[in-house]
């Protein structure tokens, strides 16, 4: 990714790129979250007791998020539910992880790779499929 | 940063293992159809804002007067058990979205690559990227109707594949097909790991 602004005359902004749009009006011109992290398949909990509602700088977004985290769900079905983008929902969940609102269970990196139980156990699921 | 994998004893409920395997090849090779086939939800979409304006910075103040696009990609989800998930998902298939990819790839299984016989070229870069990060990956040859058959040697010659990587031929619409795509790739992975899949 290059370092120096591209201009008014982004390349990539054509048809197949996408409608443009001005998404991070909830997020106050945010763009990154304040942790780094949030993989697609990091899986999103709500603290046990967790009550968004009344703490003030919370939008309704991050209200939804704490409610869809009440069981276990990944980054990309929360922003596929909310219909935000995900780099919007990343910035959000950043708020609600400082507050202590969430917690984020991140999957192990590159180099991890699932033992032999769970590869047979997705094999075998597969072909029940 | 919370990266537990167990619960603790007692009540939290458990945390899924999620495996992500992309689905890649060339533009209009059949990804999307393919995510669409496996996935037990209607195949979801999320997007990924680009900003030229944010990068590198935590904050663009008069973000709304830089331009921002997004690009849509597909994702599907395959449980197999409730604590094991499979998630499937679709590579941009646009060159400029390359960026995209370290993150999609970041900690994947693996991948599957649609060739499309009419448009073999088109599944290179994806072949180059999954050999060049030791990814595993399988070829999923997408029969598309009116496309000349080629034969499955012929296809690994033109790509170019080590011998060890796994062809199939497929049909990207066929949910059965696409399971044994996603089954074949499993069972690379397992291979590649020295540990067989037995077959029952």
């Amino acid at each position: 990714m290059r370092a120096e602004s591209p201009g008014p005359q982004h390349e990539w902004l054509d048809a197949a790129a996408g409608p443009v749009v001005r998404p991070y009006t909830l997020t106050g011109g945010r763009v990154r979250p304040a942790v780094e992290g949030f993989d697609l398949v990091a899986f999103v909990l709500a603290a046990p007791a967790a009550d968004p509602t009344g703490q003030p700088g919370l939008q309704p977004e991050h209200r939804r998020l704490v409610e869809r985290a009440r069981r276990p769900v990944a980054v990309a079905d929360l922003a596929a539910e909310l219909d935000l983008a995900v780099g919007v929902v990343r910035v959000l969940l950043g708020d609600l992880l400082a507050r202590g609102l969430v917690a984020v269970h991140e999957p192990r990196a590159t180099a991890y790779l699932p033992d032999e139980s769970i590869l047979k156990a997705v094999v075998s699921g597969l072909r029940a499929l | 940063m919370d990266s537990v994998r167990s619960d603790p004893p007692g009540s939290a409920p458990r945390i899924p293992l999620a495996l992500k395997i992309l689905i890649a090849g060339g533009f209009g090779a059949g990804k999307t159809t393919l995510v669409s086939a496996l996935s037990e939800v209607r195949p979801l979409q999320t997007e990924e804002i680009l900003t030229g304006a944010g990068i590198g910075t935590d904050d663009v103040s008069g973000v709304e007067q830089k331009a921002t696009t997004t690009v849509a990609m597909d994702f599907g989800r395959i449980t197999i058990n409730e604590d094991l998930q499979v998630y499937l998902f679709g590579t941009p298939g646009q060159d400029r979205f390359w960026f995209l990819w370290d993150e999609l790839a970041f900690g994947a299984l693996g991948a599957v690559v649609l060739a499309d016989t009419r448009r073999l070229a088109d599944c290179f870069p994806s072949i180059d990227y999954f050999e060049q990060r030791n990814i595993p990956f399988v070829v999923g040859v997408n029969c598309f109707e009116g496309s000349r058959r080629f034969s499955l040697e012929s296809v690994r010659d033109a790509l170019d594949l080590d011998p060890d990587v796994p062809m199939v031929l497929c049909d990207a619409r066929d949910r059965q097909s696409g399971k044994l795509l996603l089954i074949s790739l499993v069972e690379h992975v397992a291979r590649q790991r020295g540990e067989p899949v037995p077959v029952p």
